[in-house]
């Protein structure tokens, strides 16, 4: 069940292009991979929805890209700074596979730290637009990392359990390659606890709602 | 006044309508004297393309478009669910034309599970109906006994009197108000929504909407819910002040859940402290001056 709990804020650690931002975890359960929590920046009307990236003991921490008015306020904050947080939300990555691998495009890369932890350790191809956003795959263990114009779907192995994460065209480029591929998937969202059909993507001829159909989705399911 | 409310349902606060699905946060819903449905319109809509929704600097924009399962569905499928919640259920309606609303409203009326009908006539993201407030509100009356809340746009050139003709035409009440038309431009100066406009609702949306109810409460002697960027108990003092008789929680659900709790306590000890011996006490406060007797609605 999610909850809504100010938490203070441990870190703001820069990770190439990206901050990981680190706050206490208070009574916030983590939830499982692929899970997803409202952050509140400060002087915002809405929150922005991010994936859990790490859950150390006593802590949440969430991998940020600083690229507009929210998520800046967001990389902003410092420690000892409070941050409203509502989660876990959404359905996560179903774990029980056989052969995982792990295909990030971007910030895509950002639920992969915690999910490589639960799997122990599966390989991960993750694709960044530069060299400095490819920093953030030291988050991640056992990683080749491509970098524009090499996309991660022209190194994707056949026949493994595919768990992907990153921009729209990405996960319908991954899809192609393995249609049974878990798909987490992003879009703006208001509430993300189902309130305000904000984060429809059209899926099989029909709008789900991300945040509670998702963010997890499989197309051949 | 303090007496009980004369809006259907438990009390005084609701949720405005599509900013809350009650079956998916059944606890949020439990938290208010009456839910609201998403609009349903005679047939199903899969909405808008998104993008639907935008942050702006002090509120946001939606262009969601009336998605819904259509009336046949949600009689057969969501209204029953509804009814569990143990909430006073309010259904929002909306169409293309009277006709549309007299149908819904004929559907709903047989409904023992349907506390009150809210005809929203006013969505800044679909096509406008093709008839007046007035007449639709007329034919929704001639199709229902259920009790009838015509939703009004803050655009309206003269909030007053629409509020008026929507009285006389046969509304049990009123709900003020909607969004408002807005739009957003990208880092590139390109239209964030995929419609280019949205309706702006939240903190922006508020003092617009204070000013819709502080119009429409002189000229109709009906309860109003008011609506509009209401995030703290005071705001909802402001609104009962004004002239509403309740008032409905929106943007701010969605970035608190737990709002209608909190503002609900907020508004008890606003209002004590003004020393009105309820929240509904302060009703029309605003209209009065020193001295002075309640301004009687004169409609």
């Amino acid at each position: 069940m999610w909850k809504r709990e100010p938490l203070s804020v441990l870190a703001v650690e820069p990770v190439g292009a990206y901050v990981l931002l680190r706050v206490r975890r208070g009574g916030v359960d983590p939830g499982r991979p692929g899970q997803f929590f409202m952050l509140a920046p400060p002087g915002h009307v809405l929150p922005r929805p991010m994936s859990l990236c790490l859950a150390p003991s006593g802590e949440l921490a969430f991998l940020i890209d600083p690229v507009g008015p929210g998520t800046r306020a967001l990389a902003a904050l410092v420690p000892g700074e409070c941050l409203t947080v509502l989660g876990p939300l959404g359905n996560g990555f179903c774990l029980h596979v056989e052969r995982p691998v792990l295909v990030a495009g971007g910030v895509g890369v950002a639920p992969f730290p915690y999910l490589s932890e639960q799997l122990g350790g599966p390989p991960a191809i993750l694709g960044f637009r530069s060299a400095h956003h490819a920093e953030a795959a030291e988050l991640v263990p056992h990683a080749e990392v491509v970098i524009d114009p090499v996309l991660p779907t022209d190194v994707l192995p056949r026949n493994r359990d595919v768990f992907a994460c990153g921009p729209e065209p990405f996960l319908w480029a991954v899809a192609a390659h393995a249609p049974e591929a878990q798909l987490a998937w992003e879009a703006p969202m208001a509430c993300g606890y189902g309130a305000c059909h904000g984060c429809a993507v059209e899926i099989g001829g029909a709008y789900r709602r991300l945040c509670i159909d998702g963010p997890v989705l499989q197309l051949a399911a | 006044m303090g007496s009980p409310p004369p809006t259907p349902g438990r009390g005084h606060l609701l949720n405005a309508s599509g900013c809350l699905d009650a079956l998916a946060a059944p606890h949020v819903a439990r938290q208010l004297d009456a839910f609201v449905t998403k609009t349903v319109t005679p047939l199903p809509r899969e909405g808008n393309e998104p993008v639907r929704i935008a942050e702006t600097d002090v509120g946001m924009l939606n262009s969601i478009g009336l998605a819904n399962p259509g009336i046949e569905a949600f009689m057969a499928d969501v209204l029953p669910r509804l009814g569990e919640l143990d909430v006073p259920v309010w259904v929002s309606v909306g169409g293309f034309a009277a006709r549309d609303y007299a149908d819904l409203c004929d559907l709903l009326d047989g409904r023992d599970d349907v506390a009150a009908i809210e005809l929203n006539v006013s969505c800044p993201n679909v096509a406008p109906p093709e008839n007046e407030v007035a007449e639709i509100v007329a034919a929704a009356r001639a199709a229902t006994t259920k009790p009838l809340y015509a939703k009004l746009s803050p655009a309206l050139p003269d909030i007053a009197a629409a509020a008026a003709s929507a009285a006389a035409a046969g509304a049990d009440g009123l709900s003020l108000v909607n969004t408002v038309r807005g739009l957003a431009l990208d880092s590139e100066l390109q239209p964030v929504l995929s419609t280019t406009t949205g309706g702006l609702s939240g903190p922006a949306l508020r003092p617009v909407a204070l000013a819709a109810v502080h119009a429409a409460y002189p000229v109709v002697d009906l309860p109003i819910v008011g609506m509009g960027g209401i995030e703290t108990g005071r705001h909802a003092l402001e609104f009962l002040a004004a002239g509403a008789s309740a008032c409905a929680l929106g943007t701010v659900l969605f970035r608190d859940p737990e709002a209608p709790a909190r503002v609900r306590a907020e508004l008890e000890s606003e209002a004590a402290e003004l020393r009105f011996k309820t929240p509904l006490a302060a009703r029309g406060a605003a209209h009065r001056r020193d001295g002075e007797e309640p301004l009687l609605a004169v409609a």
